[in-house]
């Protein structure tokens, strides 16, 4: 093999590779992205039936069920807009009423948001940078992660 | 007193490092050794410097001086003494203090240790060391300052994040730091060697102990990361592809490809721009994970109330390396010449193979870390990217790497017989396909994917015993013979043998958790029972208990496998009064076959409780895997060859000898 023979080996390997990982990136980027809302966008939006999607925003107060069973209901607001929330299973240990909260599920036909997955934070002063601009957006904010909460990291 | 010692420690050792970056880069353009001979007693110094101001950060936290405001913001009195000596690192200013440390650390070592060096590389390096010290050390004095006082002082403290109260946790933090500034070494070695203009095989040869170390040290972090958050935040999960998470594996996987075309150059002389391209990547991403942590622009667990003042900082930070190391790279790299031909079936080969996709790969999981960030900097819109994404784009991209694995330690440099390599592995390929095939067999219910991936797993773990076989020549010659050979093998075929078993365990372990876990969601009263993968759980009751700084709620689950009494589980839920906040503590039965893990929920309104339990198969070989690569790391950096201030060995006397040495 040439000099010329082996560097073409090589960068036809490259653009190979490259080429996969490109075509793999944006077909993933297509089916596997999971979009963020308030409930204000999605009062105002058509949604696909079966679309996953993030909901975020404040857990109402006093609006948390806890049947016999392992299903909780709560809403989420915004302070504008509230969404009615069904969940089944074991809520992170700092999910509390009034507190930001972020689930991820799929909206049913019956106007309720069936939540798979209740996500977790570690502190109990943070609130999701997400949430957080909702409910700015929305008016609501009150400024909950003031100089005296414990600034904490993990990494 | 003891503060205002440690904050004073900090500002002259900023004062030390801007010597230290400034003198010897001057001296080595003069060609004035003495100016040049100033990096060495000025990184010890450094060292000393900031070690003094940890000292003085660590004895204010043991014995609780609630007058310095970062002690009371993540310290009480209460606290068991493990983690008011770990809340130190705990906290955002703390941390950077424990990364700059062990920069010096580091730059230390390479001037004590580093005495066969070329003066002037070392001198280079050193400076390069003290400029990332300037950098991060005017960022804390600035906007960080670990030391600042409060008055009056609060009588106690508001005590640390009680999900950082374990001791996986305790010593996370360090490790990683050690290997994300322990690629700071790699970085400044190739900084310097771009200024000098000059890079031959030697120098490989200092930078990959020190790589090495870093990449054993971050693997360990990782590893124990994920062990905590399996056991400690209840989801029974362990990788998340978490921004942060990834911001730490990001540089693993820059790492593991900068050690392998590392080992190109040393052996061969060949794949120099490219190690030095790498060497300053891994290190850029390094910096950007420290940047996504405390910059506060990524959602993700790890994330925290943070001062997006500090996030500007670190960015201008990152701006300066990354560009100035890409800028001078642009202007100098040319000048390096070219080295060793290689076909493209070869050693030399197969690793770049290697280096092309760990660095393709780790450039999707990249995209998948960004791309949030850079669509709501443009649309405004809102997006996570999760492990759908991940899976779809890494896995695909690291599976061909892993099939090719086995092949590259058979094939000879420069010229390799894939043929030959292939017959080798002949019978790690019959036992991979036949436990392939037992697996599929039973598995009856999960994804047909996941044999093939139990395959993988034992597939690697043949190849690298075929490795080690094939050089001791095991069956081909003598037994006295192979056992001459195996005992002269040098120790870092055996660490990369082990290494590279390492990862079969982890696959075999992350693709068996994956596949065949089994869950079970709950509501439970007192007597009630719960059947999973073969074994039944009692329910006893809930009863309260106080622990040093919580309350906890502990729940008692008799378990029983076909009837045999096999252990008893106590899941709990504590709250800690101090910290306002609640942690869950899952019960564990561990077993050859996988962990049994339940997780006590909240109460019912019937006085029952939510009950979650799972059946994770075989989730340890993940951990052990890792473990077993940290080991492969440390068997490969106690080879003579590569300890820092070892002798050369003495020139191969005959001709024979010569050859024995290139046939390892």
């Amino acid at each position: 093999m040439t000099r010329k023979q082996r560097r073409g080996v090589l960068i036809g390997t490259c653009l190979a590779v490259l080429g996969v990982a490109v075509g793999l990136v944006l077909y993933a980027m297509r089916d596997s992205i999971v979009f963020f809302y308030g409930p204000s966008d999605v009062a105002g939006m058509e949604m696909a039936p079966g679309q996953r999607f993030r909901l975020g925003g404040l857990v109402e107060e006093g609006s948390v069920e806890r049947g016999t069973g392992t299903t909780v209901r709560f809403v989420v607001t915004d302070g504008a807009k509230t969404l009615p929330v069904t969940y089944t299973g074991v809520l992170p240990d700092l999910f509390r009423e009034g507190q930001g909260v972020i689930t991820e599920g799929v909206l049913e036909p019956d106007g309720v948001f069936h939540a798979d997955n209740v996500l977790a934070k570690h502190d109990e002063n943070y609130m999701p940078p997400e949430v957080a601009a909702k409910l700015k957006e929305q008016g609501v904010w009150r400024d909950e992660t003031g100089a005296d909460g414990p600034e904490s990291k993990v990494n | 007193m003891i503060a205002e010692t440690g904050h004073y420690a900090l500002i002259l050792a900023l004062a030390v490092a801007i010597v230290q970056m400034v003198l010897p880069v001057i001296g080595t353009r003069l060609r004035d050794p003495q100016l040049t001979a100033v990096a060495v007693p000025a990184a010890q110094a450094e060292f000393i410097l900031i070690g003094i101001a940890f000292i003085a950060l660590t004895t204010a936290y043991v014995t609780s001086d609630f007058s310095v405001l970062n002690v009371w913001q993540n310290s009480h009195s209460a606290k068991p003494l493990l983690y008011k000596i770990s809340g130190v690192w705990g906290n955002h200013e703390g941390s950077m203090v424990l990364w700059v440390l062990i920069l010096a650390l580091f730059g230390a070592a390479v001037a004590t240790f580093g005495t066969n060096l070329p003066r002037q590389l070392q001198a280079n390096v050193l400076a390069v060391q003290g400029s990332i010290a300037v950098a991060f050390l005017l960022f804390i004095i600035m906007t960080s300052n670990p030391f600042a006082r409060l008055d009056p002082a609060p009588f106690d403290g508001q005590g640390l994040n009680p999900v950082l109260q374990d001791p996986a946790l305790a010593f996370h933090p360090p490790f990683l730091y050690a290997g994300y500034v322990g690629f700071s070494m790699a970085f400044s070695f190739a900084v310097a060697a771009l200024i000098d203009g000059r890079i031959d095989a030697a120098w490989a040869r200092w930078v990959r102990p020190w790589t090495l170390a870093a990449w054993m040290c971050l693997t360990i972090g990782i590893a124990m990361g994920s062990w905590w958050a399996y056991y400690e935040l209840g989801w029974g999960g362990f990788w998340f592809w978490d921004p942060v998470e990834n911001a730490s594996f990001m540089p693993w996987l820059a790492g593991t490809a900068l050690l392998h075309s590392a080992l190109v150059m040393e052996k061969r002389d060949a794949l120099k721009v490219w190690t030095i391209l790498l060497a300053i990547i891994t290190f850029s991403l390094s910096l950007m994970g420290t940047f996504l942590v405390r910059s506060g622009v990524l959602t993700s667990v790890h994330a925290f109330a943070v001062d997006p003042e500090r996030g500007v900082f670190i960015l201008g930070i990152m701006a300066v390396f990354i560009g100035g190391a890409f800028a001078l790279f642009a202007w100098r790299a040319p000048l390096l010449s070219q080295g060793g031909l290689f076909a493209p079936i070869s050693r030399e080969g197969s690793l770049v193979l290697n280096n092309l996709l760990l660095t393709v790969a780790c450039a999707a999981v990249l995209v998948g870390t960004l791309y949030p960030l850079a669509l709501e900097a443009v649309t405004g819109e809102k997006i996570s990217v999760g492990a759908p994404f991940f899976n779809l784009t890494f896995v695909p991209l690291i599976v061909p790497l892993l099939i090719a694995v086995p092949f590259g330690p058979l094939l000879a440099w420069k010229r390799g017989d894939l043929y030959a390599a292939a017959q080798r592995l002949m019978v790690a390929a019959i036992v991979s396909l036949g436990v392939m095939i037992v697996a599929l067999a039973i598995n009856q219910k999960g994804p047909w994917l996941a044999p093939l991936g139990i395959g993988l797993g034992v597939w690697l773990l043949m190849g690298a015993a075929t490795e080690i076989a094939t050089r001791v020549k095991l069956f081909d010659a003598s037994s006295t013979e192979s056992w001459r050979r195996a005992r002269n093998l040098p120790r870092a075929a055996y660490g990369s043998a082990l290494a590279h078993a390492g990862v079969g365990l982890m696959v075999i372990g992350l693709v068996a958790t994956t596949a065949w876990r089994t869950e079970r969601i709950e509501a439970l009263a007192p007597g009630g029972t719960v059947d999973i993968a073969g074994y039944q759980l009692k329910f006893e009751g809930v009863a309260p208990r106080q622990g040093p700084n919580y309350q906890e709620r502990v729940a008692v689950f008799e378990v029983t496998r076909d009837g045999n009494p096999v252990t008893e589980l106590r899941p709990s839920k504590r709250a800690f009064a101090v910290e306002k906040s609640a942690t869950t503590e899952a019960g564990i039965h561990n077993s050859w076959r996988g962990d049994l893990y339940v997780v006590l929920g909240d109460e019912l309104k019937d006085g029952g409780y939510s009950i979650r339990v799972y059946f994770n198969p075989m989730v340890r070989l993940i951990w052990i895997g890792a473990l077993v690569m940290f080991f492969g790391g440390g068997v490969s950096l106690s080879d003579r060859r590569l300890r820092v201030g070892a002798p050369k060995r003495a020139k191969p006397k005959s001709k024979t000898a010569t050859v024995a040495a290139e046939g390892r």
